[in-house]
Formats: C-alpha cells, sequence, structure tokens
C-alpha cells in the first residue's frame, strides 16, 4: 500500500482571502520562491512505477502500454470492470462509460476540481476553492468568476480575428519543408501552430517558443519525477511568467496579460498567484492539447488513404471530420479528487481518491455511440465529450477548433500526398494528454 | 417547429451555432441563443435537428407545434 505523509510544501501560490500584500502596486515582485513559503503543506504519496498487473485493480496512466495504445484497455475494461482501481497515486478510479464520466463531471458537488492531474501528490485541502490555476483548479462558486473574466476573449468571434495571422503561419511552416522528402509533422508542424497563436495572445516573446514548449512537457509528463526536480521545473515556469507580467506592468498592451493584470472582480485586483496560474493555466492547457489533435488527425490521415483522398476532393467535409478525429483521438484527460467517503456506483470511494476522467474512454463507448471503435469521417451525430462536459467546458474550444482546421485544410491544401514513413518510429506522449510526439511522414 | 435552448444546461460548446449559423448565435461569452422567436423556418428542421443532436449538453429542445 502507498503511505501519504505531509511532506514537500505545495509548489505553487496559493490565493487565500486574507493574502493582502498581493494588492499593491509592486504586487508581483516576489518570486516563486518567495510566494512558495507562503503556502500550506500539501500530501505526497510513495511514487510506484513498473508494469501494470491488471488493469482493473491496478491501472497507471503513465506506462508505456498505455500511451501506446489505450483503447483497448479501455475497451476491456469497459466490459469486465467499468469503473477500475489502482492503488497508486495513493488510490484512485478510472470509469470507462460515457455515462459516468459525465455524472463525475456534472458533480461537482462530490468531486473537486482542486488537482485534475494525478499525481503523487495532492494539494492542500485549503486550496479549494481557488486552486493554482483558476478556473481549471476552481470549484463552484469561485470557479464561474475566474471563468468569466476568460470567456469573452474565446468566443468564436474573437478568435475568429486570429484566423489570418494563423493562416499565414501554418504557409510559412510548410514553406520551411521545401526539398524535404521525410517532415516531423509532430515536431515541425503541430507543435509550433498554438505556441504561436497562445504566445501572441499573452504577448510573449515569439522567440520565447521553444522555453514554453520545455515548461509544458515538463509539467504535463514529469508526473512521477521526484518533488525536487519538480518544484524546480515549477520555479522556471513561474519565474518566466513574472518576468513577463512586470513587463507588462511596465508597458501595458492589448493583450490577455495586460489584460488579466488590470481585470478585476468584487472590485479589487486578482492576487498576482491567480494572474500567474491563469497564465500558466492558457499556456500549458493551450499548447499540448491542440498540438496532440493536429498531430493524431494527420497520423490517421497519413495511415489511412482512403479518408485522405477524400477530404482533399471534399474541403467542405473537414470540419465534420474535425470533430471526428477529436471523438476518436480525444486528446484530453483530466482528473478529480473525492470529497468524502462515499458508495458511488456500485463503488466505495474514499475522501482524497483520485478519479482519472477519461474523455477518450467516454468518446469510445458504444453504448454512446455507433461504430464506436471506427474513424466514420462523416458522423452526423457526434455529441462526443473531447472539451469536457459541465461547468468546467473548455475555455479554448472555439480556438482550439479554429486551429485544428486552418492547420489540416493548409496541410491537405499543400502536401495532399503523405504516408507514415516508419510506423514504429512514431511515439506519443504519455500521461493526462495523449497525442504523437515525433510523427514522420513521407511527403516527397 | 421550434427551438429552445436549456440556459441551466448550454455550456457554450458552439456546436448549434457552429452547424446552424441560422437558428442559433452566440452572447458575448459564447453561450448559445436561439435567432429571433426560435420558430424553425419551413426547409430548415433537418439543420435543426442536426445542432441539436450534437449538442453535447443536450441543451436545445425542438417543440413540435400545431
Ligand atoms: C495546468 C497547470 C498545472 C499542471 C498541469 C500542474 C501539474 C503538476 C504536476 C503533475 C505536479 C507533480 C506533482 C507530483 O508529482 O508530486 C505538479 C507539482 C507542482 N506544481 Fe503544478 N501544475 C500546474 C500548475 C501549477 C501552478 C499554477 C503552480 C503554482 C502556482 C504549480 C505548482 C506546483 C508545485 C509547487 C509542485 C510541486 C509540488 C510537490 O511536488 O510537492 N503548479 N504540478
Ligand atoms: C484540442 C484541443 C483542446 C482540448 C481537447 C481541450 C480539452 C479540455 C478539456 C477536456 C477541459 C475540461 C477540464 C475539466 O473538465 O476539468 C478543458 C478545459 C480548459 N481548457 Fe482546453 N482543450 C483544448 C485546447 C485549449 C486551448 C487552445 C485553450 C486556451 C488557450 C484551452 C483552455 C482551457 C481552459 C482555460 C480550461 C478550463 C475551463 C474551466 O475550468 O472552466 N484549451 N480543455
Ligand atoms: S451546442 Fe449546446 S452547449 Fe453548445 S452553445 Fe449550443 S446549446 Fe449551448
Amino acid at each position: 500500500m502507498t503511505e501519504r505523509s505531509e511532506g514537500i510544501k505545495r509548489h505553487g501560490p496559493v490565493v487565500t482571502p486574507s493574502d493582502e500584500g498581493g494588492l499593491m502596486t509592486d504586487r508581483f515582485a516576489k518570486n516563486y520562491a518567495e510566494l512558495r513559503d507562503d503556502q500550506p503543506l500539501g500530501t505526497r504519496n510513495e511514487i510506484v512505477t513498473g508494469p501494470v498487473e491488471d488493469w482493473a485493480t491496478d491501472f497507471s496512466h503513465l506506462e508505456p502500454e498505455w500511451a501506446a495504445d489505450p483503447y483497448p484497455i479501455q475497451d476491456d475494461l469497459r466490459q469486465r470492470c467499468p469503473i477500475a482501481h489502482t492503488d497508486r497515486f495513493g488510490g484512485g478510479w478510472l470509469p470507462t462509460r460515457y455515462e459516468d464520466v459525465a455524472a463525475i463531471a456534472y458533480d461537482t458537488e462530490r468531486f473537486s476540481s482542486r488537482s485534475v492531474i494525478m499525481s503523487n501528490f495532492r494539494p492542500p485541502r485549503e486550496l479549494a476553492p481557488v486552486g493554482g490555476t483558476p478556473p481549471i483548479s476552481s470549484d463552484p462558486p469561485f470557479h464561474q468568476h475566474a471563468r468569466r473574466l476568460l470567456l469573452p476573449a474565446f468566443t468564436k468571434t474573437a478568435v475568429g480575428r486570429l484566423e489570418p495571422a494563423t493562416r499565414a503561419f501554418c504557409h510559412s511552416l510548410i514553406d520551411g519543408f521545401a526539398g524535404q522528402d521525410v517532415v516531423d509533422a509532430a515536431r515541425d508542424y503541430a507543435q509550433h501552430i498554438p505556441m504561436r497563436v497562445i504566445g501572441d495572445m499573452l504577448g510573449f516573446p515569439p522567440e520565447d517558443g521553444p522555453r514554453f514548449r520545455e515548461f509544458v512537457e515538463n509539467t504535463l509528463e514529469g508526473v512521477n519525477l521526484p518533488p525536487e526536480e519538480r518544484i524546480a521545473r515549477m520555479e522556471q515556469l513561474f519565474d518566466y511568467l513574472l518576468e513577463q507580467i512586470r513587463d507588462h506592468v511596465a508597458n501595458p498592451r492589448e493583450d490577455l496579460t495586460t489584460y488579466l493584470i488590470e481585470a478585476e472582480f468584487g472590485g479589487e485586483k486578482l492576487q498576482p498567484s491567480h494572474v500567474a496560474g491563469t497564465m500558466a493555466l492558457l499556456l500549458i492547457a493551450g499548447i499540448d492539447t491542440t498540438w496532440s489533435a493536429i498531430g493524431a488527425s494527420l497520423w490517421h490521415l497519413a495511415k489511412t488513404p482512403a479518408d485522405r483522398e477524400r477530404l482533399v476532393a471534399d474541403p467542405g467535409l473537414l470540419p465534420t471530420a474535425m470533430e471526428e478525429f477529436l471523438r476518436a483521438y480525444a486528446p484530453v484527460t483530466m482528473a478529480r479528487l473525492v470529497k468524502e467517503d462515499m458508495h458511488w456506483a456500485g463503488v466505495d470511494m474514499k475522501a482524497e481518491d483520485w478519479v482519472l476522467l477519461s474523455f477518450p474512454a467516454a468518446n469510445r463507448d458504444p453504448a454512446q455511440f455507433d461504430r464506436a471503435d471506427e474513424v466514420v469521417i462523416d458522423r452526423q451525430v457526434n455529441r462526443h465529450a473531447a472539451f469536457g462536459l459541465g461547468i468546467h467546458r473548455c475555455v479554448g474550444s472555439h480556438l482550439a477548433r479554429m486551429e485544428l482546421r486552418v492547420a489540416l485544410e493548409i496541410w491537405l491544401e499543400r502536401i495532399p500526398a503523405f504516408s507514415l514513413d516508419d510506423p514504429s518510429a512514431v511515439t506519443w506522449a504519455a500521461g493526462q494528454v495523449r497525442g504523437p510526439r515525433t510523427l514522420p511522414l513521407r511527403v516527397g | 417547429m421550434r427551438a429552445q435552448i436549456d440556459s441551466g444546461r448550454c455550456q457554450g460548446h458552439g456546436r448549434c451555432y457552429d452547424l446552424a449559423p441560422d437558428l442559433f448565435g452566440d452572447d458575448d461569452e459564447g453561450y448559445g441563443t436561439v435567432l429571433g422567436d426560435g420558430v424553425v423556418p419551413e426547409g430548415k428542421e433537418p439543420d435543426a435537428r442536426l445542432a441539436a443532436s450534437n449538442c453535447p449538453e443536450r441543451a436545445i429542445d425542438l417543440l413540435e407545434e400545431g
């Protein structure tokens, strides 16, 4: 059994209502380590890695077998043990039926978003209802305030204004492939698009792209690393964000960073930790996810010539096909923490147990979708949950859809014929955001 | 036929205004709205059904009238 201990201080600045220091003019003066010193403790458990014996009783989404192909595992569990359990990560559950995933997403009374990354660290309970990265880490009633701040910047109309620059950027990436027979579509195409778009929205220097990528990988893929290392990595991210924030305080601009610095609710400006936490969320939530969706769609088309040829011949089908790629290869899995001991859908959940909330598994439930395990690019009825369900519906969904549509449209127009150069060279990210990280395509 | 959005369920996924922009629009925060009085013009029923059947939150009701 794993054991929980009160150990390491939480990495992130915690927002507490009594934290007055943040409201002064130099509210962004503290660096990450100083912000962290004010934090309550979280809870850590022993880190357990290694091959899974039985996915129903010992699952781990961080093992290579899951990263390589999680769908057969999820399909098997849905039939034989629809709410699987593990003792790893200090204890957690994995529902694989659409119905259960939806019920949990809607039940914010009994399942908290205080942490949405299933790891070996549970942030302190005092962190609720705000959490380290509002609004994704927030519970009601605070959640809606943090969310409403972001919504106007991410409507379909608002993100539509970014389309011309996104198109030009995609073309410039493809111009850069001239003369190559093989292109890594994950590393040299998919990755750069969301990085540039969100970097521009936040007003970060375009040449910093490679640095954001490192932050994102560190956060989402370093889950089983020792705490000291994770803290050091978080520190790099937050110190970078604080540097950008201070620069925006000195030189306000028309961008999301200035908007968050100036934003108020209840007549007060946001806590520094809220500003930095939301920026971290936008970087992390905006990049890996969309990169994964673009990459997985190109991977599918590279290995399925009939679908590729059909889309090249009929680009009008792309918006429909794109929803099917989002359903079948949904990149994002979230997590919740159980609030109190309870009997739920036939299992005994304990307070502080994780629930790994697999939107990808929900999207392949045959009780919800016809031909659930097939990719049907003209599927008309597609009530998929790739962007979540309920109050945490992805704020960036309109942006992500614009990026995905533009990225695929321009690729298919410029490079209509392509195939996997070496299927065994394709690698997939492990953890809660899944998509190709190496994707060599033959384009010549 | 009349279309109605349950604002208690709508979370602003925008499938309705993507798929049937003649029938649905969005507000300043991206939540779905019914254009005009919600009466679906003759011939547009399939679009209304397509939108309703793709709403992830099941927030769209189509009321058959008459
Ligand atoms: C979407 C945003 C974020 C994600 C996905 C994320 C994810 C993670 C993960 C997976 C860990 C590893 C925990 C472990 O293995 O023990 C971690 C640790 C940590 N995070 Fe975050 N984090 C996010 C945002 C933040 C923010 C905004 C802060 C601070 C303001 C923060 C501070 C920390 C600290 C200090 C640790 C180390 C704690 C420890 O290991 O004891 N994180 N985070
Ligand atoms: C294909 C790409 C994307 C997918 C599949 C995706 C998926 C998701 C999912 C499933 C959630 C729900 C979280 C939960 O229930 O706990 C979520 C929330 C969120 N996403 Fe995305 N996302 C994508 C792209 C983006 C982009 C581009 C941004 C912004 C730049 C973004 C920003 C957010 C934010 C801010 C939330 C938190 C919303 C809240 O808690 O109210 N996402 N995303
Ligand atoms: S599709 Fe449904 S959830 Fe989305 S905006 Fe329309 S009514 Fe709202």
